[in-house]
């Protein structure tokens, strides 16, 4: 079988479908390049990413899907993963060589593994909207290190625009090393000189305004207040609350 | 000074979380004027409290000072306990800063009833006024319609909250009665219905001229306090129902009660508050709302209880195997809709799968659907012919079974909604 390396990125993945498009030549494994392995019996095609070619299928793909679809198919990109890829490899394949209307199928497995990942990136951008925590600088900016599992501030710069639009706001993910900023006009790309010592989502006390402690004590304050123990239920609590983004939150520092 | 607001936040909170709701959704409002906050049309909850309850909004009363006496409120006026009242000025800034943080979607503002009904309002009116009108704040406000209060006050401030709501406490008329002799539930239907007709009057001008505002676009909610008073489930369930119906309510809330005085109409404290109850209340509710059952079905003369031992859907489908086996390949939605461990996202993508093919067991599993609940209840392509029929009581017993392991290994209050 003919491996197609590509390099993980959603223009790569394509300009592959293209590529394929234009050969058919049948089943074929798709891989990205970091984690192939050379294997001298088999043949290898590399894809070269082509932004033309590119958008020639993602405006296919816009033609025969719904808007809900498109989303999707943007999630399960942002996914990042192989497993992933091949399985939205192999549904662009599908869609454009059959005429039925198999995103509808969900006893396939790449739809179903497509709708599946995408309510998980969702869910994950669900959570950093609501777990997401500002804190403010001595310069102003409101700040907040995320280390999501999917690489979700593409998904998350409308809400945050539209919702804090009176002032400035840094939303970075430290693990991907890059962040948004919005500076009241618009927000730009950025990336961080760690140095500052913004290295993890709390910023150090010598960094923050000088109201920003007395909010987050009264946040804390709050929190407790509104518990009732007699109603007390930790596994539903933790559930709620995956003690992953416990670092993020404010309560619970 | 910053003791001193802490000390209030915490007698203030404090007081106000017996109010189960905190739901943000349904706001509308969106940030056309630059201005602080926009809402999400399904809401956030921000975090959630040891008890597993959404927080999503500030909670607090304005004062908990009141001139009542209702016996099964912490703020009652015989009660000894600490008393505070914040400022205008404190609501607000407390409201704008935990929003800058995203600790929050919005305030939810109530409060004790100082000197008068309309004295407190027109209190409650000045927060929200100060928060839309000078903050520019266009988050989430759920405003306490405090009964008795005068119409004109009431109507100014929907044209500011997203929500309001009063609370009927008892489900039953005798019920208050007995725990609030002053009150009655005629002076919450008043208001209720006030703000109803206004909210359907503005609309209806809202269609002719555009810039018409915006009235309690998220609508009226109630709560009712479960287990206070001996009222039945049916007698509960229909209370709800007759709201939701009259006043097209968004949300009826049940609280289980939990025990907060020596007052003997009331169960003594330490009493565990009804917390299975009140869940099964809660899964009775949406099956009312999105399953298209009638609340007659599920509570009547001959079951005026919900089961405690399994949900109310369950419960209706074993009562009513004459519906079933159910042919997942063939069946109506609303159908499909009514078997147990099959919820509304998997009953549609079986509708829409079954266009391609027969469904088949292992499929129905990756849709979603619980299948171990769901087979006695369905037949798809591939189900094994049934020797005998099982009786509801049999299938109860197995489906019991099976779940008995998962019962033990956790608490009883977390099951979940189907
Ligand atoms: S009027 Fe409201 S705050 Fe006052 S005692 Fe009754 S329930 Fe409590």
């Amino acid at each position: 079988m003919q491996i197609y390396l590509f390099d993980g990125t959603t223009e790569g993945l394509l300009t592959a479908v293209f590529e394929w498009f234009e050969r058919k030549p049948g089943k074929i494994s798709l891989q990205t390049k970091d984690k192939h392995q050379p294997d001298a019996f088999y043949d290898v095609m590399f894809i070269h990413n082509d932004s033309q070619k590119a958008s020639r299928v993602w405006k296919g793909l816009v033609q025969k899907l719904s808007k809900d679809w498109i989303r999707r198919l943007h999630c399960c990109c942002l996914a990042e993963n192989e497993e992933t890829w091949i399985a939205l490899f192999q549904f662009c394949c599908n869609l454009f060589t059959t005429p039925a209307a198999i995103q509808y199928n969900y006893g396939d497995p790449n739809v179903l593994l497509l709708s599946q990942t995408a309510k998980k990136v969702e869910r994950e951008k669900h959570r950093m909207e609501a777990f997401i925590r500002f804190q403010e600088t001595a310069d102003g900016i409101y700040y907040c290190g995320i280390d999501p599992d999917f690489n979700v501030i593409p998904l998350l710069q409308r809400h945050f625009q539209n919702r804090y639009a009176d002032q400035q706001w840094i939303i970075y993910d430290l693990k991907r090393k890059y962040g948004i900023f919005y500076n009241k006009q618009d927000v730009q790309e950025i990336q961080l000189d760690l140095k500052m010592g913004l290295r993890s989502s709390i910023l150090p006390a010598t960094q923050q305004s000088a109201q920003e402690s007395l909010y987050s004590l009264l946040w804390q304050d709050y929190f407790k207040s509104t518990n009732i123990p007699a109603r007390k239920n930790t596994a539903l609590h933790i559930r709620h609350v995956p003690k992953r983004y416990w670092k993020y939150l404010t309560e619970k520092q | 000074m910053s003791d001193r607001i802490r000390e209030k936040l915490n007698i203030l909170a404090d007081a106000a979380k017996y109010d189960v709701s905190c739901s943000s959704s349904g706001g509308t409002r969106k940030n056309t004027n630059k201005g602080l906050g926009d809402s999400h049309s399904s809401g956030i909850c921000h975090t959630y409290t040891e008890d597993g309850r959404c927080v999503s909004l500030l909670k607090i009363l304005l004062t908990n000072h009141c001139i009542f006496d209702c016996a099964y409120c912490v703020s009652r006026k015989s009660n000894d306990i600490q008393r505070a009242a914040f400022t205008v000025e404190e609501v607000v800034s407390l409201t704008m800063n935990f929003y800058r943080r995203n600790y929050i979607e919005g305030l939810f503002l109530s409060s004790g009833i100082f000197k008068n009904a309309d004295f407190t309002m027109e209190r409650l009116l000045r927060v929200v006024k100060k928060l839309r009108l000078e903050e520019r704040f266009n988050g989430y406000i759920h405003l306490k319609t405090i009964p008795g209060a005068s119409e004109e006050l009431i109507k100014e401030a929907g044209l500011y909250a997203d929500r309001m709501s009063i609370n009927l406490e008892m489900p039953t008329e005798a019920g208050l009665r007995l725990l609030a002799p002053e009150k009655t539930h005629q002076e919450v239907i008043t208001p209720l219905d006030y703000v109803q007709k206004q909210i359907v009057q503005f609309k209806e001008e809202r269609k002719l001229i555009r810039n018409v505002p915006k009235f309690v676009p998220a609508g009226q909610s109630t709560q009712m306090v479960i287990g206070a008073t001996p009222e039945t489930d049916k007698e509960i369930m229909q209370t709800a129902h007759r709201f939701y119906q009259d006043f097209s309510l968004k949300r009826v809330y049940y609280s289980g009660y939990i025990p907060i005085s020596h007052d003997q109409r009331l169960p003594v404290i330490g009493t565990q508050p009804p917390l299975i109850r009140e869940n099964r209340l809660y899964q009775t509710d949406w099956l009312m709302r999105f399953y298209g059952f009638h609340v007659n079905e599920i509570l009547n003369d001959s079951n005026p209880h919900l089961d405690i031992d399994i949900d109310p859907k369950l419960s209706w489908a074993l009562r009513n195997m004459q519906y079933f086996p159910v042919d997942i390949n063939t069946a109506a939605y609303k159908m499909i809709l009514r078997v147990p461990g099959i919820g509304v996202g998997s009953a549609k993508k079986i509708v829409q799968a079954r266009q391609f093919g027969r469904l088949r067991i292992d499929q129905l599993k990756k849709i979603g659907v619980a299948y171990n609940r769901a087979r006695h209840f369905i037949q798809c392509a591939d189900s094994p012919i049934q020797l005998r029929d099982y009786q509801g009581f049999q299938i109860k017993a197995f489906i019991l079974a099976e779940s008995q392991s998962k019962y033990l290994k956790h608490d009883l209050n977390q099951i979940k909604l189907f």
